[in-house]
């Protein structure tokens, strides 16, 4: 594929907005407003026209890669296409209401947080939804608040969450935020929870164990009857990592498989737009036995219409206000698109893509059978090389390196979204970068609008705003 | 395949033709697509949802038609959640899918534009605040501020306590979300009393001691007060190792104290009020603190870096304090963010410019002034309550119930808080502003 990114100038109008060319500094002067010594004496920001800024943003937009662009295979990160008419359901003049209005002015939003609650109740299997949380890992952090909640609602103090050492980073953190300890559990030869180990990490201590499945290898944990069981005998709970949900879809359910807590990232299940690195939203389900610790407000349907109100032990807030509602819209607005049809085929079609594309790949793939995703390995080539000379190939590459289980992975998920014909593309990309020389590696990528990047200089030496490069300079 | 309307009967967006699909089948080597899960039978779904899949033209219509249930009411609404006029510039080019369907940066390279964006962003922030390192977004006031008290008690491990201070007025999503941030820490929140709508400066005194890791105060608060002393709370801070944390919002930030020279240690905050306009409370979280910090800081940052042609290039990182390396010793767990919000407001500031945002902050000043002031002309009515600056919004006292009156309010058409039996808080922007006259008339009828 003949690929070649966008590229500016430096020298015309493309330079960041704060430099000195392009910004302007107004004098602060409003003592017919407020006392002088309560105001700032002056302010700079950029000062460029509107056609101006049209050009510049219009430019930045032309040296970005999205997922209108072309494949973005990032394994355990789902990037599918973001359908446009979500777009403008979300930006229906109606739907733009503040949150302190009473609940009766505002039942179209209220219905509609309703009804993504029941719709992610019923695929998740779980018996109640909460819609606060913005993101993923702010979905981790309330389901463990939940599960401490509950322990101390019955007087056992435990300590510890569990999880695998191929998990997402994110479970580590979100645990440790809520005040657990971590222990990690390592995986066993083919790339499953180590069973034996598992038993011997499980205690008196053990709060919950944190779980994706299919795991970050895209391997279905199959023991996952005989772990829930293991867990709940220990009296701790079964936490369900959502990022790979995608993968299960109208196949199977992390309730019917014996998780008490569930997150879903509706940005990758649901294909929300993802924006460059959010916003998202995390919903997070239960069991019946948990949701009364679930936040507030959540939202119910009386004769009278809907209305919020608060669980009877809620854990209280994890957002200011209801979390990301722009993002939650355009969940809804997906998942009656695709309706039950839709949704069991794009689970079908995920998994068609990832093992096709694996059996397109010159490279190893360990482990297996695979759901969503696959981890290949470099083996003796480097894996971010091989990816940043993918890029040159007009493909995003992979996730590299992790998870570290394969040494050099790639972890690819092609989602359900590419065509045969783009899914060979891909192939190509993967194999004739991984054959590539050295040199063709090393000094990749040469087609996008920066060459290779020195991160060790970017954190030796942060230079984080335009006033830290002009004093640098 | 197809159903009516052209829709096929599986997923909309997975592009397969049977021969496509029949040949994927056969270069992996099964039958069905069924055949590649690996679910035990136990487990296996084979209910239904019970959703039916809408065409786009049926389902947007349906949703319409869901939101016209909204009640069209005019808003004077704020405590945290502020509108001001989005300009259609910020629409139109935060939608080109290149920004929007994008993912974070993994690969600098193939993505300059959008962190080009973002360090803009940093460095607009880094303007308005007078610190030099910002973060490009947490996921709103309430965790931003939650997350600088975690910060606060990172650096003070060996305090005595753990204790943050905050004002008796403070919003109760903030107040809740930073209980729950700083309950796995075995923090404390205590909270000091207020003065008339300000920070008593005396009691704040009697309460900082060598156990408290972090000041928080707020400017506007959420009663839309400017507070005068922020000098002094932030030395009352200070004078006892805690950090003087200051919330405030981007336009306020523009016209009011810099926080630097005020001495704040880092400055929280929502930045919705440019870029997102009312949005049921979605949010963007502002973070920016001193330099020696720079290593604490959660959430994502961008810097500058030279890529293998010597030319100037952007890149996330000190990506070691993030939770994808650190895992449990992460600064945060903060993964997805709110980028794109962040893309938003920094094309709002950037097509505002110095002259029109500080006119915008200024007209917040006056208009609430002329607004309270009309509202104190009429009988049965009391406005501002604090006798201080205020900011956007402020405080009504009603001698009728305060629940009657915003109730008769709704059916004029007009949606204000009602915070308690006798008092209102109402906000005006430049999007409520030229109904002003026809809430003053509506007051009238019903004080």
């Amino acid at each position: 594929m003949n690929f070649d990114q966008a590229r500016f100038s430096r020298d015309d109008v493309y330079e960041p907005l704060l430099s000195e060319k392009d910004s302007t500094t107004v004098e602060v002067d409003s003592e017919d407003v407020l006392p002088d010594d309560l105001t700032r004496d002056e302010l700079t920001l950029p000062g460029l026209s509107e056609p101006q800024l049209a050009r510049h943003y219009t430019r930045l937009s032309q040296m970005n890669y999205s997922v209108e662009l072309g494949p973005y295979p990032l394994g355990s990160c789902t990037m599918k296409y973001n359908p446009s008419f979500t777009e403008d359901v979300a930006a229906d003049p109606n739907a733009a209401v503040h949150p302190a209005r009473s609940d009766r002015t505002v039942q179209g939003t209220l219905g509609l947080l309703h009804g993504l609650q029941e719709y992610l109740a019923e695929i998740g299997g779980m018996d109640a939804v909460t819609l606060h949380p913005p993101a993923g890992a702010a979905g981790e952090f309330t389901g463990i608040l939940v599960a401490k909640a509950y322990h101390e609602s019955r007087d056992d103090d435990r300590s510890e969450i569990i999880i695998p050492s191929s998990a997402h980073g994110t479970n580590f953190a979100s645990a440790a935020l809520a005040g657990y300890d971590v222990v990690e559990l390592p995986s066993d030869d083919d790339g499953r929870v180590d069973m034996e180990a598992l038993d011997a990490a499980i205690s008196e201590e053990t709060a919950a164990l944190m779980l994706t499945n299919p795991n970050t290898l895209g391997l279905f944990e199959r023991d996952i009857v005989d772990i829930a069981e293991m867990v709940h005998d220990a009296g701790g709970l079964l936490y369900y990592d959502g990022a790979n949900l995608n993968a299960l879809l109208g196949r199977a359910r992390p309730g019917d498989m014996g998780f008490d807590i569930v997150h879903y990232n509706v940005h990758k299940t649901f294909a929300t737009p993802h924006g460059g690195g959010g916003p998202g939203a995390g919903p997070v389900g239960v069991v019946d036995e948990l949701a009364e610790f679930l936040p507030s407000p959540m939202v119910r349907e009386t004769a009278a219409g809907y209305e919020q109100y608060e669980p009877e032990s809620s854990i209280g807030k994890v957002h200011g206000f209801t979390g990301n509602w722009l993002v939650l819209i355009k969940a809804y607005a997906y998942i009656a698109r695709l309706g039950d049809d839709g949704l069991a085929d794009s689970s079908a079609k995920a998994v068609l893509n990832a093992n096709y594309l694996a059996s397109q790949v010159d490279l190893e793939v360990p482990y297996g059978p695979f759901h969503h995703e696959f981890a290949a390995t470099a083996g003796d080539r480097d894996a971010a090389d091989v990816a940043k000379r993918m890029l040159d190939y007009g493909v995003h590459p992979p996730t590299t390196k992790w998870p570290e289980l394969v040494s050099q992975a790639m972890l690819t998920e092609p989602t359900e979204v590419e065509d045969k014909a783009s899914l060979d593309d891909l192939a190509h990309a993967f194999n004739a970068a991984y054959a590539d020389s050295d040199e063709a590696l090393e000094s990749a990528p040469s087609k996008t609008s920066a060459r290779r990047i020195d991160q060790v200089s970017a954190a030796r030496n942060p230079r984080l705003s335009w006033q830290a490069l002009e004093q640098d300079e | 395949m197809t159903a009516g309307n052209g829709r096929r009967a599986g997923s909309p967006y997975a592009p397969h033709t049977d021969a496509d699909e029949a040949a994927m089948l056969d270069a992996i080597g099964v039958d069905s697509a069924e055949a590649l899960f690996d679910i035990p039978e136990e487990v296996r779904f084979d209910g239904e949802f019970g959703i039916d899949g809408m065409d786009e033209q049926e389902l947007r219509q349906s949703l319409a038609d869901l939101f016209a249930r909204n009640e069209d009411l005019t808003e004077f609404l704020g405590r945290g959640h502020h509108a001001h006029y989005v300009p259609a510039l910020v629409d139109d080019l935060s939608r080109r899918s290149e920004f929007l369907t994008s993912y974070t940066q993994y690969q600098p390279e193939i993505a300059q534009g959008f962190l080009q964006v973002l360090f803009e962003y940093q460095s607009m922030l880094v303007e308005l605040t007078g610190l030099p390192v910002a973060n490009c977004s947490m996921y709103d006031a309430a965790t931003a501020l939650a997350e600088a008290a975690l910060l606060a008690n990172r650096l003070r491990r060996g305090a005595s306590g753990h204790r943050v201070l905050v004002p008796e007025h403070l919003h109760e999503g903030r107040l809740g979300v930073l209980e729950n941030y700083l309950d796995g820490a075995d923090m404390a929140i205590g909270e000091y009393p207020m003065d008339d709508g300000a920070v008593d400066i005396d009691a704040l005194s009697d309460l900082v001691d060598d156990e408290t890791v972090m000041v928080y105060a707020e400017s506007p608060t959420v009663r839309g007060v400017i507070e005068e002393r922020l000098t002094g709370i932030g030395d009352l801070a200070h004078e006892n190792d805690a950090l003087f944390c200051l919330g405030s919002d981007l336009v306020a930030l523009a016209l009011l104290e810099e926080p630097a020279s005020v001495g704040a240690d880092v400055v929280v905050g929502e930045a919705d009020a440019l870029g997102v306009g009312t949005a049921y409370g979605m949010g963007l979280g502002i973070f920016a603190t001193r330099e020696k910090f720079l290593r604490q800081v959660p959430g994502r940052l961008v810097g500058t870096s030279e890529d293998t042609a010597d030319k100037r290039a952007f890149t996330l990182t000190l990506q070691t304090r993030e939770q994808h390396i650190r895992k449990e010793r992460a600064t945060s767990n903060i993964c997805t963010n709110q980028a794109w919000v962040a893309l938003r407001t920094a094309m709002h500031m950037a097509w505002l410019g110095p002259d029109r945002l500080v006119n915008l902050a200024t007209d917040a000043v006056t208009d609430a002034r002329n607004l309270a002031k009309r509202l104190d002309n009429i009988s049965g009515l009391q406005a501002p309550v604090h006798d201080r600056h205020h900011f956007r919004e402020f405080v009504v006292h009603t001698d009728q119930p305060a629940p009657a009156i915003t109730n008769d309010l709704a059916g004029r058409g007009f949606a204000v808080h009602a915070l308690d039996d006798h008092y209102i808080q109402v906000c005006i922007t430049d999007v409520n502003a030229d109904a002003a006259d026809e809430l003053v008339a509506a007051f009238e009828e019903v004080a």
